[in-house]
């Protein structure tokens, strides 16, 4: 979309406020850029606006004031329909089309963006294998599948039609710890493979180490601070330090100090 | 075994009025789906409609039959034919049960399902037939269930003005305190309230989503 500058921030908040209807306000004054290639932590308590965050990037949500842009192109001004589907979109609680198969599920975004059926079906194909899922699986349904499977199944649609940026919004919140583990792996490693821009949202001190090139750390509607992660577990900030202390030790051994 | 012969006697008649029954109950039925639906869709995702919507349903469904018969004989266009005036009541009969059932299967549609959709950029259209009514579907058919059935029995009262239907039988029945009269009405009504209720419920099932 707009200018493809590579420098720039892939994704720019320039002094957005956020309030609900009733006027009460939910984000203000947020000033935040995104790199290309990085995976963004958005870490935060429930009611810290980091899911508003993210909803403001592809505007399932509007700012009140202030304009958040993608690829240099304030998204205010842009196609919201074509924006979106520039966008992969992945939540907790996954939203897979009940009435769909997993392959109609993956192939939704290049079929309504008239994908010839041969090529969808090679991309759906592809993306089974790169989410570690048997072929087989694209003609169940996601009532047949488990937690794990579903939410692959969810990476997988989010990736279909090729997004440079990928929105995540706590996606292994809701599984087993096993699984969970499991998935932040092959996250990694899928990552460093496609490199896509990643914001991601959770109140997961540990998650946020292990995946985020860089955590924002939200407070009460508030960017408090961005920090690496090794920045992170050193930091002075009363509240960076009181999210180390309620996560106890040993948070070294997983801070992500990759390139990606 | 007289009630048989009578029947058979009379199987012509009957089956004539059967079918200006069924007449009046399936356009009624049609048209209730074709105005129903969409002001189902519209409260469901305006709020702002919801209560002036369901309320007015709501109203028309609390005025007897009778009554309501009498009030639209003298509107113009209508007034002209007994069963235009029939087919126009039985319509706003059926309205209520499938505005609401259309409300009620969108708004139990996963949230997560619709915000995912919305995310990915699905357009209100595409989000709608896609997603919104094939989930919603096997509620709101049970809906045009309760309507068929609910008309089936009124229609019967639509020849009280001269709409005909097997309602003619039972009024000539009460008329001459004859029984057989009324059943000959009565149990082809039955029949095909029945029938009805059976065949929608089969394909509400068969439609509901996984």
């Amino acid at each position: 979309m707009g200018t493809d500058s590579t420098d720039g921030p892939v994704i720019e908040f320039r002094d957005v406020a956020y309030l609900l209807p009733n006027g009460q306000p939910l984000l203000s004054g947020l000033n935040l850029r995104v790199q290309r290639g990085e995976t963004l932590v958005l870490l935060g308590r429930s009611g810290s606006g980091k899911t508003t965050t993210l909803k403001l990037i592809n505007r399932l949500l509007t700012p009140r004031s202030g304009d958040v842009f993608v690829n240099s192109a304030s998204t205010f001004k842009s196609d919201v329909i074509r924006l979106r589907r520039s966008i992969g979109y992945v939540i907790q609680d996954v939203g897979l089309f009940p009435h769909y198969t997993v392959e109609r599920n993956i192939g939704l975004v290049p079929r309504i963006e008239g994908w010839p059926a041969p090529r969808i079906q090679q991309r759906v194909e592809e993306l089974l294998q790169m989410v570690g899922l048997e072929p087989q699986l694209g003609s169940r349904y996601p009532h047949q599948l488990s937690g794990g499977q579903r939410q692959r199944v969810g990476v997988a649609r989010a990736l279909a039609a090729d997004p440079a940026i990928l929105l995540m919004d706590e996606p292994f919140g809701a599984l087993d710890a096993i699984t969970r583990d499991q998935l932040q792996r092959e996250f990694l490693s899928l990552q460093q493979r496609l490199n896509k821009t990643v914001v991601f949202v959770t109140h997961d001190l540990r998650e946020a180490l292990r995946l985020g090139s860089r955590i924002a750390l939200m407070e009460a509607g508030r960017l408090v601070t961005v920090l690496s992660p090794t920045e992170f577990l050193q930091s002075t900030d009363p509240l960076a330090t009181a999210y180390v202390q309620a996560f106890g030790d040993r948070l070294d051994s997983v801070a992500n100090r990759g390139g990606s | 075994m007289n009630l048989v012969h009578f029947f058979w006697q009379n199987r012509d008649q009957i089956m004539e009025l059967t079918l200006e029954h069924l007449w009046l109950v399936g356009i009624s039925t049609v048209l209730a789906v074709l105005v129903g639906i969409p002001l189902g869709v519209l409260s469901a995702h305006w709020p702002v409609w919801n209560k002036p919507v369901l309320g007015t349903a709501n109203i028309i469904q609390t005025i007897p039959s009778l009554a309501l018969f009498g009030f639209l004989l003298p509107v113009p266009w209508l007034g002209d034919r007994a069963d235009r005036l029939a087919i126009l009541a039985l319509t706003l009969y059926a309205l209520l049960p499938v505005i609401r059932n259309t409300y009620t299967g969108i708004r139990g549609v996963d949230p997560a399902v619709v915000e995912a959709g919305r995310g990915m950029g699905l357009t209100d259209g595409q989000l709608l037939f896609q997603v919104e009514l094939p989930l919603a579907v096997s509620v709101i058919l049970s809906g045009v269930r309760v309507a068929v059935v609910v008309s089936v029995g009124l229609a019967t009262i639509a020849a009280a003005i001269g709409a005909g239907g097997l309602g003619e039988f039972i009024f000539r029945g009460l008329a001459m305190v004859n029984n057989q009269l009324i059943l000959a009405g009565a149990i082809p009504a039955a029949v095909l309230a029945l029938s009805a209720d059976f065949g929608l419920g089969w394909l509400e099932k068969r439609l509901r989503p996984l």
